[in-house]
């Protein structure tokens, strides 16, 4: 054979096997999507969230949140459980508020039990559950800071809810799981001189929140990192079953505090901040707005609170003064059978929802006139923001899901109960 | 006017030099930090701390074992036995808390109808062993005659509002 036809054959041949090359090549490429574990030990999985993730390159395809790993059967539990036993199980739900918690076991009892809480008990109430919104409000906001690479709001929120943390420890002795709301009204009176120092605080308040928006609401980083990201429509918020600032930021003008108030509040004035972009940014925004609230109605309740009994007289619920244990024979009885049985709650169902600070926290429950709740159902607030993050967060970033995830508010606890 | 506004601001880095204005001012804040161990922050009468069994002033153990904080206790953290002594007094002869299991969450000293049970202003009790927070009576009551005069303070600060 000539040198020429090996030339050309040759040239066939290594053309040939670029193609193949070429072809091997571009395949490598299409299938290039890679499943990721987001999580569970990830800081910025807020708990022990579990995001299996199917990407394609940086761009997250699918995203499937799997839940459970925090399961401890607190439902369950609480079949188990006398009423006021079961309280202090609540705190230990949505971990970072733990007293709105507490506040829908406490409503959905008493309204099976039809007692009616004195006044001051109340107004405590509405002023714990709004310090609460504050502290669940200030982590939130500033994690979700944290996750996109601030640091700096987050060390000082962190200082003011120490100052918040104080407050809970002083009223209830502890500083985060308080079982401080009773059935019936409150464990205890404010001790002497905190309405001075929750009043002193609540003045200086919107001052902090002031510089946290001065290094985030209009940070060009910040902004390019939440616009835009994670879009919820007002029809998909309303179908995948959120509320809270989350049914807010998409442009629903719902807040339970004012469509069914609770307790005192429809005695205080406050507005319900709405947005209509439904992205991460106004998730942010809609939380700030609502700690300025917060701090109002906060003010209201301390202008408002008369003293006055802060729990039911009737000893059957609640238990007696201690003076009057140590020497009445009736009110030691009935000490010791509250102590040891509980309270019988006559037979019914209720399902009673708080505007927790993440949103609607509900407690569905079955009483059959005994001293145990015969089911308690909880609808938890994350669980339903949750559902929505692998549609909230398709096409998007993989650095974008910690924003979404931080915008969100999500709590373990309370998802995995 | 708006746009012009808007882009001035954006090629001024306005928002970035507020911000960093207000780190400044925070930088000659006194310190909101202390230094633990050697600073402690106030606690509050009503702190719920580590358990401690107290005695009455001659000595005698104030527990009667009527086992309320037994019944009472949501995490059944707490296992009593009695007997009655040759005097006819009723006395615990094991009074065991699981630390582990406790969520303290204060129904035991709300319970507790002479005082006994309570639980102190000490929150720093952490050990290296999981056995070493079992518990027993006598750990208790060496908690009570160690911490007994402040929890006696603490108590009667406390008592208008019990």
């Amino acid at each position: 054979m000539s040198s020429e036809v090996l030339k050309k054959e040759l040239a066939t041949k290594t053309e040939e096997l670029n193609a193949q090359v070429k072809q091997n090549i571009s395949q490598v490429l299409s299938g290039d999507s890679h499943t990721l574990n987001f999580g569970p030990q990830h800081p910025s999985a807020h708990g022990v969230l579990r995001v299996v993730m199917e990407l394609e390159g940086e761009v997250i395809k699918r995203a499937t949140p799997h839940i459970g790993l925090l399961h401890r059967g607190t439902e369950k539990l609480l079949e188990h459980k006398a009423y006021h036993k079961g309280l202090p199980y609540f705190d230990r739900l949505d971990y970072a508020s733990p007293m709105s918690e507490e506040h829908a076991y406490v409503l959905a009892t008493e309204k099976l039990l039809r007692v009616d809480v004195p006044d001051r008990a109340k107004w405590i109430r509405v002023l714990f559950a709004e310090i609460t919104r504050i502290l669940n409000h200030l982590l939130n906001v500033t994690a979700m800071g944290l996750d996109c690479g601030a640091m700096t709001p987050a060390l000082w929120a962190y200082e003011e809810r120490e100052r918040l943390m104080e407050f809970y420890e002083g009223v209830s002795g502890a500083r985060f799981h308080a079982n401080y709301f009773r059935h019936g009204g409150v464990a205890k009176d404010l001790p002497a001189g905190m309405e001075d120092k929750i009043g002193k605080w609540v003045q200086h308040f919107p001052k902090i929140v002031d510089d946290i928006e001065g290094l985030l609401t209009n940070n060009r980083i910040w902004k390019q990192r939440t616009v835009g990201i994670g879009v919820c429509t007002t029809e998909e918020a309303l179908s995948w079953g959120f509320s809270g600032p989350c049914l807010r930021a998409s442009g629903v003008p719902w807040d339970l505090r004012r469509s069914q108030p609770y307790d005192n509040y429809n005695k205080v004035e406050f507005q319900v901040p709405v947005a209509r972009q439904g992205d991460s940014y106004d998730r942010y925004l809609i939380r700030i707005i609502e700690m300025r609230e917060s701090a109002k109605i906060i003010e209201q309740c301390l202008n408002k609170m008369q003293p006055g009994a802060i729990k039911v007289e009737n000893e059957k619920i609640s238990p007696p003064k201690r003076k009057d244990m140590k020497h009445s024979m009736e009110a030691l009885i009935n000490h010791f059978k509250l102590y040891s049985g509980g309270f019988h709650v006559p037979a019914g169902t209720t399902y009673t929802a708080v505007e927790s600070p993440k949103g609607e926290f509900g407690v569905y429950l079955v009483a059959d006139g005994g001293t145990k709740p015969y089911r308690c159902k909880i609808r938890p607030t994350g669980f339903s923001h949750l559902q929505a993050l692998g549609e909230l967060s398709h096409r998007h970033m993989l650095a974008d899901m910690v924003a979404i995830i931080g915008s969100m508010d999500l709590v373990f606890g309370e998802v995995d109960r | 006017m708006g746009f012009i506004d808007r882009t001035a601001r954006s090629f001024l880095l306005s928002e970035l030099l507020t911000g960093l204005g207000i780190t400044l001012r925070y930088f000659f804040k006194p310190k909101a930090t202390i230094n633990y161990p050697y600073e402690k922050s106030p606690l509050s009468p009503r702190f719920r701390g580590e358990h401690a069994l107290r005695r009455y002033a001659n000595g005698e153990e104030r527990c009667i074992a009527c086992k309320l904080c037994e019944a009472t206790c949501p995490a059944e953290a707490i296992t009593i036995e009695s007997e009655s002594r040759n005097d006819g007094s009723r006395r615990t002869t094991r009074y065991d808390i699981d630390m582990t299991k406790c969520i303290y969450c204060g129904l035991c000293q709300e319970a507790c109808p002479v005082d006994a049970i309570v639980q102190g202003p000490n929150y720093e009790f952490a050990t290296e062993t999981r056995e070493e927070l079992m518990y027993n009576k006598q750990k208790l009551l060496s908690n009570g005659d160690q911490w007994e005069s402040a929890l006696a303070l603490r108590l009667e600060q406390d008592a208008p509002y019990r």
